[in-house]
């Protein structure tokens, strides 16, 4: 059960922060408001009137605007004709239409070329179309499911000034995210759900301290990353040579790297989205050609080696996209948790499905991954337990080398910190970490050793004891290299 | 090659031409809303036994134009209740439609077979425009459905692009989920663009039946509802290319009786050597070529297939 007994209320005319950590059934609540999932119990009430929603139709007809993470958008149409759809006149004059969008959107200052097609868009654009959408609609109630989780910093503060400009025409706007600071700055009051259950509500957020929300989500006092205890670390068991590789669109994204890492350490990798980061796990895993240069695991070079041999001879891989290229959406619980060790499970050509399921219950347990049914699809588990899954997999292969890429991007507090530690104790246990990670905090409490990529190279080697993060900010942006 | 020849060849070309039209703007509109029907050539056989017989029984080919449409349109509802409402394959669905079209048309047509009609569509010539030389005849001197065929068309690309209802069906066919969410039926859309595709290839069967071939045999569709799919590909699922590229796969279609008559050489080429079974070949080679050239320019932008083409959609799926 998803939720149980929650409730909300948001005024008209405030920015209503919905609080909760991954799991606590924050989407479900969502859905339910939008008529996506029909409520077991309970009731919906707009402005005051007790109103029933079976379908998406009805929560719009009730004036309830959805904005999900994911875009209900027609990348083919334009974004006039995406914002008129579902409301259009009988017989469309774009012309019309295009020019009522232009005005709607400057008059909330959501700039957007109605003409263009929406594959053209960006993603911060892509979301003004979707917020234009529930507009057009005269949504009283607009609802955003973690709208900056795709924005860069500046679109957020573009959107913060559009939703405040909706709340100040009388409009009320359900802000869900687990992000407090940018909910401390844009929201005017909070829900806060845990397990399923309200455990405050309609809280006003003027003079409410960070690590008071922190702890109302988690239910104890969120700790700060602890340094690990530093370790000697011992022989080098990755090394990259001189490495180079072109990115998806054949562009370079690796220019003669030189990396190595030891057992025992945790070197973490900083830099923006997009200077060869992602490309630079693909090669050690063996998903991506080198143009130049050698990968050296536990001292053997890997050139032409399958990612199953890598995998084999001691490599974890923790892939940034977990639900594409980590796990098999589709496929059961215990079927994405055997994937790497079937082999083992093996009777004459069959596999064994009980010691599958055994295999699954033990790193469920260890990993506390919570599912529903082991024979569940992985698409039904939250961000953090999938990520759960997909660590706990990689690392029951016990291996000396672990690449792990964003390893708790869009987690909550308790899903950071449970990965965190565990690979901590992957370092020290003497396993040799490569940790990728947009978290400059992260970083700089985890790391041992820890490099700035730019570009494709390597602009800098810092010792995340005495750096600070504006210097690594500053080298993430290319200057003083 | 006789100036009669020349313009036999075209006269036919613009039939053939109006007969996969019909089909494939239906099966355009169905493949719009996201769903591919491959019953095209089964629904077409069903139009055509049925039109024909009707045209019997009452006399008018009009009214047996109109009942093919309905026997379309019915047949198309078994795919629409199995591949839209129940979500079942559709590519299962439409073949199974194919199949049993065929066999329920020959079956049906028993005792049809080699009767002649005497209402069947005759020409109708329009007035000043059917004497222009060439022209006249090829164009204007033509079975009312020729004419038809032309308005309908228009009309598809009317409600496609300037109409709500377009919008939707345009929508539904790139992302059910979105069409979904903001209040429309995908269920609704796709299974009435379902149906009136049946429709369209249930009166261009008959199209064959009550003029083209005036009469009805088993086999008489021939693989021409197989063209009007591969037809849909190749006009880039527009309606505008569509009518191009029926002119063009008509022409094949025309040339294929004919072309051991032509005594003609093109680039050294002796024209009457070319096998009819070749030519047969050439629309499929030629949706294969654009196909592909369409998947080279697709690194660029979008697929022009609908995106959500052969996906049902569920609404509990996320």
């Amino acid at each position: 059960m998803a939720c149980d007994g929650a409730s909300l209320s948001v005024r008209a005319g405030t920015i209503h922060a919905l609080l909760g950590e991954n799991g606590a059934g924050k989407t479900s609540l969502v859905n339910v408001l939008g008529g996506v999932y029909l409520p077991d119990a309970g009731e919906i009430r707009v402005h005051g009137a007790q109103r029933q929603f079976h379908s998406p139709a009805d929560a719009i007809a009730a004036g309830i605007g959805m904005v999900h993470q994911e875009f209900r958008l027609v990348p083919t149409l334009t974004v006039a004709e995406n914002i008129a759809l579902g409301s259009a006149p009988r017989y469309l004059n774009m012309a019309r239409i295009n020019e009522r969008v232009s005005r709607l959107a400057s008059a909330y200052s959501l700039d957007a070329d109605p003409t263009r097609p929406v594959w053209q868009l960006s993603v911060g654009e892509r979301q003004r179309v979707e917020i234009l959408k529930a507009l057009w609609r005269d949504a009283d109630v607009l609802v955003l499911d973690e709208p900056t989780a795709v924005l860069t910093p500046t679109e957020a503060d573009d959107l913060a000034l559009a939703l405040r400009a909706m709340a100040d025409r009388g409009r009320s706007v359900v802000y869900i995210s687990h992000k407090l600071d940018e909910v401390l700055s844009v929201c005017d009051e909070a829900t806060v759900l845990r397990g399923g259950v309200t455990v405050a509500q309609q809280l006003s957020l003027t003079g409410v301290e960070r690590s008071d929300l922190a702890q109302m989500m988690v239910g104890e006092a969120a700790a700060e990353t602890p340094r690990p205890p530093e370790q000697d670390s011992g022989e080098v068991v990755l090394a990259l040579e001189s490495v180079s590789a072109l990115s998806d669109r054949g562009l370079p994204a690796l220019r003669s790297v030189d990396l190595d890492v030891r057992s025992g350490e945790i070197v973490g990798v900083a830099g923006v989205s997009g200077n060869g980061q992602r490309e630079l796990a693909e090669v050690v895993a063996g998903l991506r050609p080198l143009t130049s240069g050698t990968v050296r695991l536990l001292g053997d070079d890997v050139a032409g080696s399958s990612p199953k041999a890598r995998s084999r001879s001691g490599l974890g891989y923790v892939p940034e996209d977990r639900l594409g290229v980590g796990l098999a959406p589709r496929m059961s619980v215990v079927d994405n948790s055997v994937m790497r060790s079937y082999p083992a499970m093996r009777r004459g050509v069959m596999l064994d499905l009980r010691r599958c399921e055994d295999f699954c219950k033990q790193l469920v347990d260890r990993f506390g991954v919570r599912v529903g049914r082991m024979h569940d699809h992985a698409s039904a588990l939250s961000g953090g337990n999938l990520q759960r899954l997909l660590l706990g997999r990689e690392l029951s292969g016990e291996p000396r080398i672990l690449v792990a890429a964003q390893p708790t991007r869009g987690l909550d507090v308790a899903g950071i910190s449970a990965i965190q530690e565990q690979i901590v104790a992957q370092r020290n246990a003497g396993v040799g970490v490569l940790l990728v990670s947009e978290d400059l905090d992260e970083l700089l409490a985890l790391s041992d050793r820890l490099v700035v990529m730019y570009e494709g190279r390597i602009a800098a080697r810092l010792d995340p004891r005495t750096a600070t993060r504006a210097e690594v900010g500053a080298k993430m942006a290319g200057s003083g290299a | 090659m006789t100036e009669t020849a020349v313009i036999g060849l075209l006269v036919a070309t613009v039939q053939f031409a109006t007969l996969i039209y019909l089909a494939a703007l239906g099966e355009l509109i169905v493949e719009r809303s996201g769903v591919l029907n491959l019953g095209v050539e089964g629904m077409m056989a069903m139009g055509a036994v049925s039109g024909f017989i009707m045209a019997l029984a009452t006399d008018s080919p009009w009214i047996g134009f109109a009942f093919a449409a309905l026997v379309g349109m019915a047949v198309a509802g078994i795919h629409a209740v199995v591949s839209v409402v129940m979500g079942a394959g559709q590519v299962v669905s439409g073949l199974a439609v194919t199949i049993g079209g065929l066999g329920l048309a020959a079956f049906i047509g028993q005792d049809a077979v080699r009767e002649r009609a005497d209402a069947v569509f005759t020409d109708m010539s329009i007035a000043p425009l059917a004497d222009i030389a060439w022209i006249g005849p090829i164009l204007f001197d033509q079975p009312p459905v020729v004419y038809l065929a032309v308005v309908l068309g228009g009309a598809v690309w009317f409600v496609l692009n300037r109409t709500r209802l377009g919008l939707a069906l345009r929508a539904v066919g790139e992302s059910a989920s979105t069409t979904d969410s903001v209040g429309h039926s995908v269920t609704l859309l796709r299974s009435g663009a379902v149906l009136v595709g049946g429709a369209f290839a249930g009166a261009a069967g008959s199209f064959l039946s009550l003029y083209m071939a005036a009469g009805w045999t088993e086999g008489l569709i021939a693989g021409r509802g197989w063209i009007a799919v591969a037809l849909v590909i190749f006009g880039a699922w527009r309606p505008g290319r569509l009518a191009a590229g029926s002119l063009l796969f008509g022409f094949t279609l025309a040339l294929q009786p004919r072309v051991q008559t032509f005594d003609l050489e093109i680039l050294g080429l002796q024209v009457n050597t070319i096998s009819p079974a070749l030519l047969g070949i050439l629309p499929f080679l030629l949706t294969v070529v654009v196909l592909i050239a369409i998947s080279f320019r697709a690194r660029h932008r979008p697929n022009p297939a609908p995106a959500a083409l052969t996906i049902p959609y569920r609404r509990e799926e996320r």
